[in-house]
């Protein structure tokens, strides 16, 4: 090694000291801060959800420490969070969670985005004793592993689309109904297979395909053919934003004429806005939507938590931002309830949980999933070229009127 | 096992029409790569890269209220110049090197690529749309988006165009003259840098091309290149180098295989089956190969 490099090196480790002390002087609480860590991905695959996780964070934390913060033992305490970008890899996601609770001394702990990059951490923060409120990993396995310190404020994935099915039995007068259905073989998607196992079972449906897609799919035609040879009552297609993007793009391309067609990620994938009116009549899962009618005294309700939102980000709050601001309202409310910082009791307090906030009633089962609040399903409806979601399940909610059978593609214009 | 497509003829013909317009635009990919695989020896692992990235380029003149359909001439004409600068800035540089080395060279130009890609275009999947409606054959019992039936006619087109530009002109015969013995080429006045510096970028060229076709065919995300380099790979593999015409046939074989084998064995089974079709390949080629006498030559 040259001097030079000597040089270099005795440089970069003495900065990296001086950051690791300096960084290590935080602790569960700093001060009038209750320190909060999340390990978020702001590069790679998932980092526009990962923004949209990080702005539904801090929209609260700001939304909170306005409106005089969290009072615990009479003392007015405020919520920082210490972020770090885990480059959507689980690997790194599980280092970071490591640091922020080794290094920076985090007590308590704010989810990653996706089901997998949770499921990578939850082991480390259940090892620490460390509660995790998460607000964007839905896969069921997270919550059959009998975790203590997990908390989850969305409803699991097994529940995304089960309600789709229940409409479509509906609609056929009670009878089961034909599904073919399409699913990445990723946790999140087979989870919601399974959710449509059950539905299948419990209203005695028949599922005549049952397609399994490769990760790196991107073309979907020999299952859309198949679904035009059997002709289904209904076709479900679960695989992120790329599966829906691909089923809608190759079912209008192919003419394919299903009478109900429900996705996953349609929100995500700005459905309506790269497929206008293509994309119609599709149903799609959500954990969220701002019509709902549910009430807190931070945010108000949900359309005035996107009007906010709008204003501070410049963008209509998908679903995951709002679960993500809703996931401090319960940290909030927790910390009050225990009146300490003793993580245990925090965490005891957090399995007490019972509350409504603008985003749902949230409570939490045995796994540490959210019971309390249902899926919706919205239908994407176009005036023209102008298409929107209209919430049409569950009935208490629905602004809308479902419609059904899909018309056909040689009577649409 | 299903045998749906045996019952159903025209689920056969579909399959049989889908395979076979996938498979052409993967040909032109993969005739790319033998390109410079072949003139170069080097196998370069950002191949899927450089067609995202050509995708990206049209999808950028599709919002800027350009049809896509343009790409197909833009996007190759920045592309070779993306190509050739490659060349200038790496590529060069291991040229002459270890296999081996060329591929820890292309695979670092992959990741940057894709984090590039990432950075400037955003992690969400995008789509442009053609709008050019679809073909219905049978009493619409077969349906061909035209999109890909466009798809296939531009990769023709092309190739057909670069084998008799690589027949007919200068840069061309010095191309093939490179290929076939770079040393002799150089001891006769053919300028080689260049040469390689205009292979890299007419690959790059076939890239972009490729890539604007996928962006009205398929969809667009920062991290799907390495599907295209892998079957681009296979194709190449399977066809052999230098051979240009068995790399079409090859590419519109692999792309009926798959839709059969999504088909008959299920959706899952697909890129399994390509890959189990490969090995066999290998296998078949290595035993062939052990029966020939060796000789020097």
């Amino acid at each position: 090694m040259n001097k030079i490099a000597k040089l270099f090196v005795t440089f970069i480790s003495a900065i990296t000291l001086a950051l690791v002390s300096f960084t290590s002087s935080f602790a569960k609480v700093d001060g009038e801060y209750i320190v909060l860590g999340s390990a978020i991905s702001l590069t790679g695959k998932y980092s526009s959800n990962g923004v949209h996780t990080q702005n539904g964070y801090n929209m609260a934390v700001d939304r909170i420490n306005k409106m005089g913060g969290v009072e615990v033992q009479g003392k007015k305490y405020k919520f920082e969070i210490i972020y770090y970008d885990d480059e959507s890899n689980p690997k790194r996601a599980a280092q970071l969670a490591e640091r922020l609770i080794k290094q920076d001394g985090v007590h308590y702990m704010l989810g990653p985005y996706s089901s997998g990059l949770t499921k990578a951490i939850a082991p480390v923060t259940e090892k620490y004793k460390i509660p995790m409120v998460e607000a964007n990993g839905a896969s069921r396995s997270l919550f059959t592993k009998g975790y203590k310190y997990l908390f989850a404020v969305l409803s699991p994935a097994n529940q995304y689309l089960e309600v789709a099915i229940d409409l479509a039995v509906e609609k056929n007068g009670g009878k089961g109904v034909k599904i073919a259905q399409a699913f990445e073989q990723d946790a999140f998607s087979q989870d919601v297979r399974l959710g449509i196992l059950d539905a299948a079972k419990r209203t005695g449906s028949e599922i005549i395909i049952d397609d399994k897609l490769p990760k790196e799919l991107n073309d979907m035609a020999a299952t859309l053919a198949k679904v035009k040879a059997v002709k289904p009552d209904v076709l479900v297609v679960s695989g992120h934003t790329k599966g829906a993007l691909t089923a809608i793009r190759q079912i209008s391309e192919m003419k394919v004429d299903v009478p109900m067609l429900a996705m996953t990620h349609c929100d995500a994938a700005k459905l309506s806005k790269q497929h206008g009116k293509k994309s119609e009549f599709a149903l799609c899962a959500s954990q969220w939507h701002k019509n709902l009618s549910y009430k807190d005294s931070f945010f108000g309700s949900g359309k005035k938590y996107a009007k906010d939102f709008q204003k501070e980000f410049g963008y209509d709050p998908p679903y995951q931002s709002a679960e993500s601001s809703a996931a401090l309202l319960v940290f909030k409310d927790a910390f009050e309830r225990a009146n300490s910082f003793d993580r245990d009791a925090v965490r005891d307090a957090l399995v007490d949980t019972e509350m409504q906030t603008f985003y749902g009633n949230i409570k939490f089962g045995p796994g540490g999933q959210n019971v309390a609040k249902p899926m919706i399903l919205f239908q994407v409806r176009c005036k023209g070229d102008d298409c929107e979601n209209r919430v049409v399940a569950p009935t208490k909610w629905a602004s809308d009127k479902f419609y059904h059978p899909i018309p056909k593609w040689s009577e649409r214009s | 096992m299903d045998f749906l497509i045996f019952k159903a003829p025209m689920l056969m013909v579909q399959a049989s029409l889908d395979g076979i317009l996938l498979g052409i635009l993967f040909a032109l990919i993969a005739y790319g790569m033998a390109l410079q695989w072949g003139v170069m020896n080097i196998i370069n692992i950002a191949q899927g890269d450089l067609v995202i990235l050509g995708g990206y380029i049209a999808y950028t003149i599709y919002l800027w209220g350009i049809h896509p359909a343009w790409g197909v001439i833009i996007s190759p004409i920045i592309m070779f110049f993306v190509g050739w600068g490659l060349y200038k800035l790496v590529i060069n540089k291991v040229v002459d090197r270890d296999l081996f080395i060329s591929i820890l060279a292309t695979f670092g130009i992959a990741i940057v690529f894709q984090q590039l890609m990432n950075f400037i275009f955003g992690a969400d999947v995008v789509v442009a749309q053609s709008e050019y409606g679809t073909t219905m054959l049978f009493d619409n019992s077969v349906t061909l988006p035209n999109s890909k039936i466009f798809s296939a006619f531009i990769s023709v087109l092309y190739a057909v165009a670069l084998v008799i530009y690589m027949k007919k002109s200068r840069l061309g015969r010095a191309i093939r003259a490179t290929a076939q013995n770079a040393r002799a080429a150089k001891i006769l006045g053919v300028d080689t840098e260049k040469v390689y510096a205009a292979t890299f970028g007419i690959n790059a060229a076939l890239c972009g091309i490729a890539g604007a076709l996928i962006s009205i065919t398929l969809t667009l995300h920062p991290y799907v290149g390495l599907p295209y380099t892998v079957r681009s790979f296979m194709i190449v593999i399977v066809a052999g180098l230098g051979n240009l015409p068995a790399v079409a046939v090859s590419g519109m074989g692999l792309g009926l295989f798959e839709e059969f084998a999504d088909y008959i064995l299920g959706t899952e089974f697909r890129i399994g089956a390509v890959f189990l079709l490969l090995v066999l390949i290998l296998v078949y080629r290595r035993f062939k190969l052990s029966k020939k006498r060796e000789y020097l030559k």
